[in-house]
């Protein structure tokens, strides 16, 4: 599980250090996933009931993480829509999705 | 439980929405949002008198007792910050209603703007370091919003850096939120805290603690500020104030949350580290203050020397220091929204933020002119303004922590402060009139009041510091003993 999450690390940043808008945008999504996983791993994958009151488990899951995992998917989602949408429209206006061609020395 | 201590995050979001189905009526959301800064303001005010006579205020959301559920809590510390929140918010919404544009209200700038103080009050506010991330996200998104809306070329281009560096710290700071969760099996502030203290903090937790500060600083610009200079000169001036002046300081709020409450057992190790970074922002900052001839650079650097003087003073974690750090940041959250109104009016005015190519405005704007001295004078920590009392304090916990380069360095910066400031009043306000009242790109009607009220605001903080020191003592009281933040949220049967 933490080898899969390293992986996931790895191909992330090579993706952010590209240079292409989309590549970045998708690196950002595979790191998230990773991350995700992390938080699972990290909190003890546990076998057992819902940790409720009446149900009668000698061990219970911690459902802490998955409350976490589930948080951060969702705002891990928004975030990549609009980043999505965002750089849509800067390759409207400014015609390049090039991290080169952003860099905006040119009006200084 | 204290009902009260959940409004300041209740009502904007509540006006947000709102205002969110009524999209036309512009009037409604300028009023709405006026009232709900004002509705906030005052129940913060009434919270800081609560708190002043019963201690810390808490309130478990659900009902669900301290480390199970999350629990919103109210210090010293956050009350103060979130009045003063109110307060410059106030300040930039009276400014935006006569700059910010038709275009940009019919497209929710208003809304955008109270999910923005509702994720900056939930931070200050929060006992839970996942609900601080969450509180965070909404911030940020408001801001990714805030930062493109208008989508000009050199919004778009700025709002695609600032929002990747936002995402990435965003992740770190949920892999150091797992770590922690891992190590301590709690997420809840003062039960880290307990725990923490517990266990030790080993090598393995003082890791985990610098990549907290690696987040943190990221989000407030403590040396990892490279971001920072071209993504708040895109905005709109009353965007860029309100950056300015609350997004830096959610960052450092929680260093210093973090750093007071949870991992204070090794201060020669993480609060040397927070020392050695802040001196290093402060220099690089004011290097870029003083190097560059544009407004907008200028005044962005200063926001990181700022960032660099407070985490001075939290990094002594001496009484002195923190009392310095607080003083300040309330007179930093002030005066850096001042000083980028009045250096966005004087853009809006010439229409160019080139140093070289502005003289003379005093002779047709005195009052502009002269707040802006008094702003630069208030920046650079001269009597009787409100930095001066901030940097004494600061300039004696580094003293008495042994950190005397520390202290040095934000003495010699502050002087090449004062030089980079001056050099925008010279330039921009003495000298030959160029500029005759009909050639200028814009008025000052309108947009001069919410100056004046945050220019008296400095004042008066310089003045009367002795009025507030006995709320800042309790704050600072409260930071450098965990335990009464501990008691007020566990209660008593959990504390040994």
């Amino acid at each position: 599980m933490s080898i899969l999450v390293g992986i996931l690390f790895a191909i992330g940043i090579y993706l952010i250090l590209t240079k292409t808008l989309l590549r970045i945008i998708l690196g950002t999504s595979i790191l998230g996933h990773g991350v995700n996983l992390l938080i699972i791993t990290m909190g003890g994958l546990k076998k057992g009931g819902p940790p409720l009151l009446g149900i009668k488990n000698l061990t219970y899951a911690d459902s802490l993480p998955q409350a976490l995992l589930l948080t951060a998917i969702v705002i891990n989602f928004a975030t990549t829509a609009l980043f999505l949408v965002l750089s849509y429209r800067a390759y409207k206006v400014l015609g390049t999705d090039d991290t080169e061609q952003l860099r905006g020395v040119e009006n200084e | 439980m204290n009902n009260l201590v959940i409004l300041p995050i209740i009502i904007p979001i509540l006006t947000g929405m709102i205002m969110v189905i009524f999209r036309k009526k512009i009037i409604l959301h300028r009023f709405l949002s006026v009232f709900s800064v004002f509705a906030i303001g005052i129940s913060t005010f009434l919270l800081i008198l609560q708190i002043e006579t019963s201690g810390i205020q808490t309130l478990h959301l659900g009902g669900w007792e301290a480390p199970f559920g999350v629990s919103m809590v109210a210090d010293m510390l956050s009350a103060l910050l979130v009045l003063t929140t109110s307060i410059v918010s106030l300040c930039c919404l009276l400014y935006a209603f006569h700059s910010i544009g038709r275009e940009r209200e019919l497209n929710y700038f208003y809304p955008l703007f109270m999910f923005l103080i509702t994720g900056v009050n939930g931070s200050f506010m929060t006992g839970d370091i996942f609900n601080l991330f969450v509180c965070f996200e909404v911030m940020l998104v408001s801001s990714y919003v805030l930062i493109s809306l208008g989508g000009t070329g050199i919004q778009l281009r700025e709002s695609i850096k600032y929002i990747l560096i936002n995402i990435i710290s965003s992740f770190l700071f949920l892999v150091a939120v797992a770590y922690l969760y891992a190590m301590t099996g709690t997420l809840n502030f003062a039960h880290l805290s307990i725990r923490v203290a517990e266990v030790g903090q080993d090598g393995l937790m003082t890791t985990v603690a610098i990549l907290f500060l690696i987040v943190f600083s990221l989000k407030a610009g403590l040396f990892l500020f490279y971001w920072l200079p071209d993504s708040y000169s895109a905005p709109p001036t009353a965007v860029a104030a309100i950056f300015a002046a609350l997004l830096t300081k959610v960052g450092i709020y929680a260093i210093i949350r973090v750093f007071t409450l949870v991992f204070y057992h090794e201060p020669e190790i993480t609060h040397l580290f927070i020392g050695i970074l802040a001196g290093v922002t402060m220099l690089l900052g004011a290097i870029g203050a003083v190097a560059f001839w544009d407004i907008k650079r200028i005044l962005t650097y200063n926001v990181i020397v700022g960032v660099g003087f407070i985490l001075a003073g939290t990094a002594s974690y001496t009484t002195e220091g923190m009392t310095g750090s607080l003083y300040y940041l309330i007179h930093d959250m002030i005066v850096k929204a001042l000083i980028f109104l009045l250096g966005g009016t004087i853009i809006h005015l010439t229409g160019t933020d080139k140093l070289r190519e502005i003289s003379g405005l005093i002779k047709l704007h005195p009052g502009l002119g002269w707040m802006f001295f008094i702003a630069a004078l208030s920046l650079s920590g001269i009597p009787p303004l409100s930095g001066l009392i901030g940097k004494i304090f600061i300039t004696e916990g580094t003293f008495q922590a042994g950190y005397f380069w520390l202290g040095g360095i934000g003495l010699i910066t502050s002087l090449m402060v004062l030089y980079s400031i001056m050099k925008i009043f010279m330039k921009g306000f003495w000298g030959y009139t160029e500029l005759s009242e009909e050639e200028e790109k814009g008025t000052t009607k309108g947009l001069l009041l919410p100056m004046g009220i945050l220019t008296m605001l400095t004042i008066a903080l310089g003045l009367g510091a002795e009025g507030i020191h006995d709320y800042v003592y309790l704050a600072v009281e409260g930071l450098m003993d965990p335990s009464f933040y501990i008691k007020a949220v566990m209660g008593n049967h959990l504390v040994q």
